[in-house]
């Protein structure tokens, strides 16, 4: 019996340290490329310094964060598929949208290049030549930001890539790394955001095949779930959030974040907003 | 492959560097899943031992139940206990999701069910050597569970560690219901799924090198502490 007592007594003990740690905190459910690329890591202990709220990211596919939003299970939401945003807005699950930042997808592939399609300009025209060859290509196939983004662009080239799941077209159902990580595997084509892109630290020999296109535009927006729907919402410090990395310094610090001397990101955030 | 190669040197500078962060995820994994265990062997003992002095009706099936869910996958667990403790969800309001209270609720109900099965197992074949004494003496059920437990305590020990390793070797579960956050709820196995995902194989490998060092060391660990133990009970 006293060995029961020895157990409750350490699970009591573990069950308040869990309790007491209780500095302010917000919880932002975001996408893979942003922690993927090290953004988080580099501008949250800032924010920390000049504001003392610690934030929580969950970084997952912007189908699955901003479903994580409608569960009421963040406080903000940053990702990257506009008119997913747009929509999530409209249903009242978020108060506002604001643009952030952007940078733009890459289409990589081998050095070999087995379809051909290296320093052509449109990604529509290559996507077809993709097809047309047959040659390898994966995508994410997770609903995120930039599998909406990559869909929409074979949407345009015609080809219906639900009939050549499994052939030639590989969708992996996983983030962008381990998609990255699969692709390098097996030798084929993939669009990536630019930011994991430059981070990604297993390229072996692929690099980008195609860039440039108008098309590959990539938006982040930022929005506070909407606290009326959710009141577990910390509204106003979830807003300071936004308010910081809109204003005129929390967008300098964006596009001061680089990686072996590259810009990842590129702040764009309305002047109203700031 | 340079990154199995480098993999031990970076593992072994981590380790002697005294990497803050490393020794915060190490510390989380082991306070999570240790917590788990510790839950699962005071849920999971006496179901054992209860399945193995009661002979009710349909017991067949209820063993047979508790075997199959040892085979549950970590990810459907995840699942189930996101969909509880979401903000959405029926127990919402205690605001658990996200923390490292999830992760160890997930991981409880992941491995209570091996530790149930496994010490069944154990206990079956003591019972099967203790049964007539406990008729002859006319032991109450509740006295013949804990003396089963007490003198089982060696082989229950090898059941807690399968439990244990299950525990902290899974990434599916507490990846959806602790979110992988930073100095939150990182773990070990999130961790690795991280670095891999940034293509930083090597740094993955690492700390997968880490985790199998603190699962043998919890093994060893367990094995001196049982010869210890039972040098005392024969000396």
């Amino acid at each position: 019996m006293k060995k029961t007592t020895l157990f409750g007594a350490a699970l009591l003990s573990v069950l308040a340290t869990t309790a007491s740690a209780e500095d302010p905190s917000i919880l932002v459910q975001s996408t893979t490329s942003t922690q993927n690329s090290g953004f988080y890591d580099y501008i949250l202990p800032i924010y920390k310094a000049e504001t003392g709220v610690t934030v929580n990211v969950v970084a997952v596919g912007t189908g699955q964060a901003i479903k994580n939003a409608q569960n009421c299970d963040a406080d903000v939401l940053l990702v990257h598929a506009k008119a997913a945003e747009e929509k999530f807005v409209a249903g009242e699950y978020g108060v506002e949208r604001s643009d952030l930042m952007y940078n733009d997808f890459v289409i990589v592939g081998p050095a070999a290049d087995p379809a051909g399609i290296a320093g052509g300009k449109e990604v529509v025209t290559a996507f077809k030549t993709i097809a047309a060859k047959k040659a390898m290509f994966a995508s994410r196939g997770d609903d995120s930001g930039t599998n909406k983004a990559e869909l929409r662009l074979w949407d345009k080239a015609g080809i219906d890539t639900k009939a050549e799941s499994g052939d030639w077209y590989r969708a992996t159902g996983s983030g962008m790394g381990a998609t990255l990580n699969a692709s390098v595997g097996m030798g084929a084509y993939t669009m990536s955001d630019r930011a994991t892109w430059i981070s990604y630290g297993n390229k072996g020999d692929y690099q980008i095949v195609l860039e440039g296109d108008p098309v590959l535009f990539n938006q982040y927006g930022i929005i506070l779930v909407n606290p009326d729907k959710c009141p577990s919402v910390k509204a106003d410090l979830g807003q300071q959030f936004i308010d910081w990395l809109t204003s005129a310094h929390g967008q300098g610090l964006i596009a001061d974040f680089k990686l072996d001397g590259k810009q990842l990101f590129f702040p764009n955030a309305s002047a109203d907003h700031s | 492959m340079q990154d199995f190669a480098g993999a031990f040197g970076l593992a072994f500078r981590l380790i002697a560097s005294g990497d803050a962060d490393l020794f915060e995820i190490v510390g989380l994994s082991m306070r999570v899943s240790l917590t788990a265990l510790l839950l699962s062997c005071l849920i999971g003992f006496p179901i054992g031992a209860l399945l193995v002095v009661r002979k009710f009706f349909g017991r067949g099936i209820v063993i047979a139940l508790v075997n199959s869910m040892m085979g549950f996958p970590p990810v459907v667990i995840g699942l189930l206990v996101y969909l509880a403790l979401s903000r959405a969800g029926p127990m919402g309001w205690l605001g658990l999701l996200y923390s490292p209270t999830a992760m160890i609720i997930a991981q409880t109900l992941l491995i209570a069910p091996i530790v149930a099965a496994l010490s069944r197992q154990v206990l079956e074949a003591l019972q099967a050597e203790y049964d007539e004494q406990f008729r002859s003496l006319g032991v109450s059920r509740s006295s013949a569970m804990l003396a089963l437990i007490v003198d089982g305590r060696y082989g229950l020990l090898t059941v807690a560690l399968a439990g244990f390793g299950r525990a902290v070797a899974e990434v599916g579960a507490v990846i959806i219901v602790g979110g992988n956050i930073d100095h939150l709820t990182r773990v070990m196995t999130t961790a690795i799924a991280l670095e891999t995902s940034k293509g930083d194989l090597g740094m993955a490998l690492a700390l997968g090198i880490i985790l199998m060092c603190l699962a043998i060391s919890v093994n060893l660990a367990a094995g001196a502490l049982r010869a210890i133990a039972e040098r005392h009970a024969y000396a």
